[in-house]
């Protein structure tokens, strides 16, 4: 084979071949170790694991076959009412804490009282366990027997989640908001546009796209907290694993549960990876000021 | 000069925390005329600018456009001034969210609430004037300096303001593509534009001033026709700033 170098300056793109094919090499032989790699970190794993003296047991009231194809058709039906929860409480977290954001930037005097009792929202929100303002509210309320008032405990779960997760989320957006530099609000106003017409259409729109991949982390997290709705009883999937469990004093359900969670946050992850690498590249590839 | 003056500053103060940028600076720009404002970084040319359409508030003395709207007035509706006076930034500061025809058009269809149609037929005559009718829907991450820079111009063009104000726009690009955006001035100076510009290109301050201002320690320590500050400065101080940017 003859290898040809292109004349200097011609107006291709030239690798030498014989570079090209020892990193191809490398890259094969680097794929090759990494696989070995994990597959003997896993068997050995598995090994040390079934030699534990426990092993037998864990394996009989965890990981059981028979146990699990009873209860998994049950679990994944209560898993609508998480979803349920879930997909009612994002929309209303994501305008309830822009709002909020928006709120605690106004600055003219006369929305004082507004920016104060946002910034008290945030503080005590972010500052109270989820768990237990899911506990307050859904036992609390309903205690209060007020005509009119809902007692079903999934509704106040949900409200309580919305009011937990719209603190943390205020402050994604807010951060969003102060991530857009000072020059394109000058640029903006220097047109002629108001202070909310800047927001709306400068301001906002940019802030909003900075902060997708937080945002999107906030999704998995509120995802996997619709579970903490249990402590009020409502049959969801971590509830119907606990009456699996208690009637067969078998863990399997648990483990099933698991599965459930796990199966919806791993494709929301790599999405949220996804978004945020898409977004760092673009970025990167058009730095303008 | 016999045409009528169209911005009037006088005795304006201008101080951040202790440093006092702007001193009891007086200044008139007639309509039509070109005013190039020269002098060292800091010496308040950017400052002044920024005082004139309302970007940063006096600490004393008045600026008066069209001899009847008081920018420094407390009370002044600063969107309506804005819409008279274009400026122009050294960092383009074009909305990257937006294709460039939409960074043009944002200000009419927003707040001159002209139809979207009309808008934007507007606007691309704009940008034909200025070379970029191609580049219409391209996002700003895709233009040259240069030509970010002109649609920068484009943009504050579209709310056809009465007075135009260039600040340092050449300096933040490639010495290459300086020179595009210096003739799209030139177009607007031919044409009639009031313009009030802070520059450290020499030559074009030169050629295309009515009128040159030498900035010094926050007050117009002299001022004339090119000719005469270029070549025959009064103050000492003019010459050798001269001296060392031509240098």
């Amino acid at each position: 084979m003859t290898i040809t170098t292109p004349a200097p300056g011609s107006p291709v793109a030239y690798k030498d071949p014989v570079r090209q094919a020892l990193a191809r090499r490398r890259a094969r032989r680097d794929a090759f170790v990494g696989m070995a790699s994990l597959v003997g970190f896993v068997v050995v794993v598995a090994f040390l694991v079934s030699r534990t003296p426990g092993w037998p047991a864990v394996q009989e009231t965890f990981f059981n076959g028979q146990e699990f194809v009873d209860t998994f058709p049950g679990l994944l039906q209560a898993f609508l009412l998480n979803v349920k929860i879930f997909l009612i409480a994002e929309p209303i977290i994501l305008v309830f804490s822009l709002i909020i954001a928006l709120v605690r930037t106004l600055r003219a005097p006369i929305f004082l009282p507004l920016r104060v009792l946002a910034t008290i929202y945030v503080d005590v929100f972010r500052g109270v366990p989820t768990i237990l303002v899911i506990l307050l509210l859904g036992f609390g309320i309903p205690a209060l027997r007020l005509q009119g008032v809902p007692t079903n405990p999934v509704v106040w779960g949900t409200t309580a989640l919305i009011l937990s997760y719209s603190a943390y989320v205020a402050e994604v957006f807010r951060a969003g908001i102060g991530s857009i530099h000072p020059s394109q609000r000058m640029a903006a106003r220097s047109l002629g546009l108001s202070t909310f017409q800047t927001d709306r259409y400068v301001v906002l729109p940019q802030a909003i796209r900075n902060v997708v991949p937080p945002l999107l982390n906030d999704f998995i997290s509120l995802e996997k907290d619709t579970a903490l709705v249990s402590v009020l009883g409502p049959i969801e999937v971590l509830r119907q694993a606990q009456i699996d469990a208690s009637s067969t004093f078998n863990y399997t359900a648990y483990v099933g549960a698991a599965l459930i969670f796990i199966a919806l946050t791993i494709p929301m992850t790599r999405f949220a990876d996804w978004v945020q690498a898409r977004m760092s590249k673009r970025q990167r590839a058009g730095a303008v000021a | 000069m016999t045409s009528p003056v169209l911005l009037e500053a006088s005795g304006v103060w201008k101080s951040f925390d202790d440093h006092a940028v702007l001193r009891g600076l007086d200044l008139d720009v007639h309509l039509h005329q070109a005013v190039v404002l020269i002098g060292a970084s800091g010496s308040g040319k950017s400052t002044l600018l920024r005082c004139i359409n309302g970007l940063e508030t006096v600490d004393a003395g008045t600026i008066t456009l069209d001899g009847d709207v008081t920018v420094t007035d407390p009370n002044v509706d600063l969107d309506k001034v804005r819409r008279r006076v274009g400026i122009v930034f050294q960092s383009y500061n074009l909305f990257p969210h937006m294709t460039v025809i939409d960074n043009v058009t944002l200000s009419p269809r927003k707040v001159a609430k002209i139809p979207v149609a009309q808008a934007r037929v507007e606007a691309m005559d704009l940008l034909e004037r200025l070379g970029l009718a191609a580049k219409a829907d391209e996002y700003p991450d895709r233009l040259s300096g240069g030509q970010a820079q002109r649609v920068a111009i484009a943009r504050a063009l579209a709310m056809q303001p009465e007075l135009m104000l260039f600040d340092e726009i050449t300096s933040a690009l490639d010495p290459l593509l300086v020179g595009e955006v210096l003739d799209a001035v030139r177009e607007l100076k031919l044409g009639g534009l009031t313009i009030v510009m802070a520059t450290h290109e020499m030559g074009f301050a030169r050629e295309v001033a009515d009128r040159v201002c030498f900035l010094h320690e926050g007050i117009v320590l002299e001022q004339g026709p090119p000719e005469q500050v270029f070549t025959a400065p009064e103050h000492a101080q003019t010459r050798d700033f001269l001296a060392r940017v031509l240098a």
